[in-house]
């Protein structure tokens, strides 16, 4: 391999060859995964591929198809659209602002075409990739200065802002932890840290009176479900009730009664993990989180193995988000979190969420295969 | 090209931060998991158990309500099929647009539909879950009902429907022996746990049978476990258990007979019995003006209720047992009864009567101003001679009076399984002291000897009363033949014992013979009333009840008649009697409000009520048990009539 980055700009390398050198375990694991929500999908439908499943599978075939895409293309072009992609999303998020459709009574689709685009995904990827072309021109020292720090978190914030306003409180929360998670990755001063979860705290009250009323009234349930038993807590009550009634073994595929008498809201979507827990039991939940807890350490992995510092935050950046996908949905189900509109990746039924998971595994895979390519500090145009 | 070493350092620092970032991410799957213990290993069974009650959801399936029927089979109360229009509103598309306001203007083209139902469909329509079926139009006639299953492909939605509901196919004159059913009271819910009660159709026996044998006509409610989703919509059912229907009662009245009675009274207010002297059913029970039970059913309005209440006639009032009125002379037998009995009048020893009494400083009368001159016991009740009676109470003192009052079943109820049964009263002298504070007066004695004073008895009373005379068995009176299983054996306890009251045979015979005379004999006070007919005869006594007293100084210039009086002042008719005279089989009472004179209002009555009774004596006829479940004979010629 040494030959391999003997120059400053190693030659490229050949399609097949990166093709090769794909990490088959996490495309593995991705697969099962998928696999997971297609029987699941299937069991909501009753025993029937349509209306979920089948859907999902194809979504799932586009999905793997830019997988392998995003992972072949070298990251040094990754770079140099890190900030053209920010902006356009930026931009996007701004256009639904003013012309956005009503869906679900929040402001989250631009209908392009036949395609309902939903920028706070594209954002999602898009700040993962801005900041960590950010910060791989800087060295350990500059991060921690003060207006060094300026930019990266008008980055997160504006569009958290924009987000929040739509009001979309799960992918806002994500773009929020997700940024300042790579902020902490990239070495940022600890007192910047300790600063911040103060600042973080006492803003709590200030925020409370930007939440929409819906919003307020999930913390509030979530604090005290019993406030609420058949609003919001309901479902909540109900949810727990579905995973409780898995039990161990789980009342076998099909047979959960809770989710199929409807007793589970929006079963296909953010309760699809209920409806698993409940027909699988403690051994189904159980091995889907640990299917996650292996995508991600083999994402860990390849973020450690990289030489490219950006390479590293933007696998970083993808586990977190992941991670955090995951793990809110989790413990949402399972009346941990308040309820946030947050769904279980590659599970749920849903394309734009599909493609942004995909999209970000995609960049994982890349920086997987181009582990050894040295990014130059200022990407100029590469291709 | 060695590795940058501006990079070592932030390596080292995004190494070390990866590393804290993933143990922290361990640590809150740390927790998902710990959850995931709890729920689903911890609590599991218990959210098993919420997760069933979740599923399964417990209906009630309603038990057929038991009918009442006559002794010969004749439905009194039945469940009558309620042609119903039901509209389910997510079924209401046109063009596949839910409608419900279009559905019902299609349906009100094939049934007339008023604004006041559409109004009601409307709004219930959207106040339930749109699977719910909603009530449009109850009621129809089969007509209507027809029009509508013909016309169901123009009709999304609407679903026809056959309910049940209780009906009196005869109506008014058995509203005080069947009753009615209405909604359950929450008094009622607290009283009772049967489930049924809780159903907001549910209907309840609330008067008459139907209140008082309800456990046994309202069966016992099947459950049908069924699956349904978090709407409760139903998704399958999955266990059944039918429950039981109600029973049928079978009461001793003749229908026929009953209607014949109670149109005897058309205008007037009053109460008739007839018993069967041999086994104490009860053949009619009238109380007249009567009530149309049906109005109850499905909750009755205003101004049928305002009605029913302010009318003079009291027509609510079952007169038959919750009347209560003086007997009057129909007394008189118990008072010449009980002279025999104690010894005190020898039948032929004769009381002169010139019309008036005194005991004391008061004057009492007999109602033959002239007086009858000299009565022996026959010629006494013949005559109806107040004298002869005032003579024998006063010989025979209260306490005897009434105990024979009470052998002949005058004092408490009768027991007949009606609600607001009165026990009616027979003064003694203990319960002069009890109630009042005073001693008994001689006096009182004496106006109790002809059924006046504190004396009050109900008509079904009576007709006890007179059988007990007729027979001298303690007739007990009964007004269920049978219910449920029982209808099989029913023919079996037609002969019920009769328990002898140990009365001197020859000194009924004496009661009888004055009777007979009162209806049969030139002179008697009814013979008007006799009964005409092969084989036919009545014996019989007339009464009239004194309502208001009459002042010396009224009768000083005469008194007024009844007929000038108003209707509230008038006395009350009264008639009891028996027949055949020879070999009794039934006992009549008659009672008219206010009718004025016994022997013109009550008499003529009763004689046509027995008439008929006579004439359908079935002599050999069979009831129902003996007739409906043993087509073949072989149970013994039960000819009970």
């Amino acid at each position: 391999m040494a030959e391999s980055y003997s120059a400053s700009n190693p030659p490229r390398r050949s399609l097949l060859s990166k093709v090769a050198d794909l990490n088959w375990g996490l495309l593995f694991l991705v697969c099962l995964v998928a696999t997971v929500g297609f029987a699941m999908l299937y069991s909501v439908a009753d025993g029937n591929w349509d209306p979920w499943a089948s859907r999902q599978m194809i979504r799932f075939a586009v999905g793997l198809a830019v997988l392998l895409v995003v992972a072949v293309v070298d990251l040094r072009v990754w770079m140099s659209l890190a900030y053209p992609a920010y902006a356009a999303a930026l931009l996007l998020l701004v256009g639904v602002e003013v012309a956005g459709e009503i869906g679900m009574g929040a402001q989250r689709w631009l209908a392009l075409g036949p395609i309902n685009l939903q920028p706070s995904e594209l954002m999602k990827i898009a700040l993962v990739l801005a900041l960590a072309r950010y910060f791989h021109s800087m060295t350990l020292d500059e991060v921690s200065r003060p207006v060094r720090l300026i930019i990266p978190f008008l980055m997160i914030l504006i569009p958290v802002a924009l987000v929040v306003k739509q009001p979309d409180l799960g992918t806002s929360l994500l773009l929020l932890a997700g940024g300042f998670g790579i902020v902490f990755l990239a070495g940022i001063n600890w007192w910047y840290i300790f600063g911040g979860v103060a600042a973080g705290l006492a803003a709590i009250p200030i925020g409370w009176q930007f939440l929409a009323d819906y919003q307020k009234n999930r913390v509030l349930t979530f604090l005290s479900p019993e406030r609420d038993p058949l609003g919001t807590g309901y479902h909540i009550l109900q949810s727990k009730i579905a995973i409780g009634a898995g039990g161990v073994f789980g009342q076998g595929f099909m047979q959960g009664t809770q989710s199929h008498l409807n007793f589970l809201p929006e079963k296909q979507t953010d309760f699809i993990f209920t409806m698993l827990s409940e027909e699988f039991g403690l051994a189904g939940s159980m091995g889907l989180l640990s299917l996650y807890i292996a995508i991600l350490a083999i994402g860990v992995l390849t973020a450690l193995r990289a030489r490219a510092h950006f390479g590293r935050l933007v696998a970083m950046g993808v586990c977190i988000t992941l991670f955090l996908y995951v793990f809110i949905n989790a413990a949402m189900v399972m009346g941990l979190v308040p309820v946030v509109g947050v769904p279980m990746p590659l599970v749920s039924y849903g394309g734009t969420s599909m493609m942004t998971i995909m999209f970000g595994f995609g960049l994982l895979m890349s920086v997987h295969v181009h582990r050894d390519v040295d990014v130059p500090r200022h990407a100029g145009a590469f291709w | 090209m060695p590795k940058d070493v501006r990079d070592t350092a932030r390596q080292a620092v995004f190494t070390r931060r990866a590393a804290i970032a993933s143990l922290g991410a361990m640590g809150l799957f740390g927790t998902v998991f710990w959850r995931l213990y709890g729920l689903q290993v911890q609590q599991g069974a218990e959210f098993g158990i919420l997760a069933e009650e979740n599923r399964v959801n417990l209906r009630l399936l309603v038990p057929q309500r038991g009918r009442i029927i006559d002794r010969f089979g004749v439905e009194l109360a039945a469940n009558r099929q309620n042609f119903r229009v039901l509209l389910v509103p997510e079924d209401a598309r046109n063009e596949g647009v839910s409608n419900v306001e279009e559905a019902l203007n299609v349906l009100s083209e094939i049934v007339e539909l008023s604004d006041y139902r559409r109004r009601r469909a409307l709004r219930d329509a959207s106040r339930n879950r749109p699977f719910v079926p909603i009530t449009v139009k109850e009621n129809l006639d089969w007509e209507e009902f027809a029009r509508v299953n013909i016309n169901l492909p123009d009709l999304p939605g609407i679903v026809p429907d056959v309910g049940q509901t209780r009906y009196y196919p005869i109506g008014e004159h058995f509203a005080h022996i069947v009753g009615h059913v209405g909604r359950v009271t929450e008094e009622e819910q607290l009283d009772d746990e049967d489930p049924l009660l809780r159903l907001p159709d549910f209907r309840i026996g609330k008067l008459g049978i139907e209140r008082e044998l309800d456990l046994r006509l309202r069966g016992q409610a099947g459950t049908s476990q069924v699956e349904v989703n978090a709407v409760g919509r139903v998704i399958r059912e999955l266990q059944r258990f039918e429950g039981t229907p109600g029973e049928d009662v079978v009461l001793t009245i003749d229908e026929e007979l009953q209607r014949f009675a109670a149109a005897q009274f058309e205008g007037e207010s009053g109460a008739a019995s007839v018993i069967d002297v041999r086994n104490g059913d009860i053949l009619a029970l009238v109380s007249e003006p009567g009530f149309d039970p049906n109005l109850f059913t499905f909750g009755i309005s205003e101004s049928d209720w305002a009605e029913l209440r302010d009318n003079e006639l009291n027509p609510m009032v079952n007169k038959a047992i919750a009347g209560q009125y003086p007997p009057g002379s129909t007394f008189k037998m118990a008072v010449a009864l009980a002279a025999l009995e104690a010894g005190v009048m020898p039948p032929h020893e004769t009381v002169f009567c010139n019309g008036h009494i005194t005991l004391g400083n008061r004057d009492f009368h007999c109602w033959r101003r002239r007086g009858h001159g000299a009565m022996n016991m026959r010629n006494g009740i013949k005559n109806s001679c107040d004298i002869y009676f005032y003579e024998a109470a006063r010989r025979l003192g209260i306490d005897r009076i009434a105990a024979m009052a009470e052998r002949l079943g005058l004092g408490y109820p009768t027991g007949v399984p009606l609600p607001g049964e009165r026990s009616g009263l027979v003064p003694t002298s203990g319960w002069k002291i009890a109630t009042y504070g005073t001693s008994w007066q001689q006096g009182e004695t004496l106006i109790t000897g002809i059924g006046q004073g504190f004396l009050l008895t109900t008509p079904l009373q009576l007709a006890v009363m007179v059988a007990r005379l007729a027979t001298g068995n303690e007739v007990l009176p009964r007004l269920v033949r049978a219910a449920g299983h029982d209808v099989e054996q029913a023919s079996t306890n037609v002969a019920l014992p009769q328990m002898p009251l140990g009365i001197d045979p020859a000194h009924l015979a004496i009661i009888h013979d004055g009777m007979n005379a009162v209806v049969n004999e030139v002179g008697g006070t009814a013979t008007r009333s006799a009964v005409l007919g092969e084989g036919m005869s009545m014996a019989g006594k007339t009464g009239t009840a004194q309502v208001r007293n009459i002042s010396s100084s009224e009768r000083e210039s005469g008194v007024v008649r009844n007929e000038d009086l108003p209707w509230r002042l008038r006395d009350h008719a009264l008639f009891v009697g028996f027949g055949p005279v020879e070999a009794p089989k039934y006992a009549v009472s008659v009672v008219v409000e206010h009718g004025s004179s016994g022997s013109g209002a009550a008499g003529p009555r009763a004689r046509d009520i027995m008439q008929r009774a006579l004439e359908r004596d079935p002599g050999g006829r069979a009831a129902i048990g003996n007739m409906a479940l043993f087509p073949v004979g072989g149970t013994g010629g039960g000819s009970d009539g």
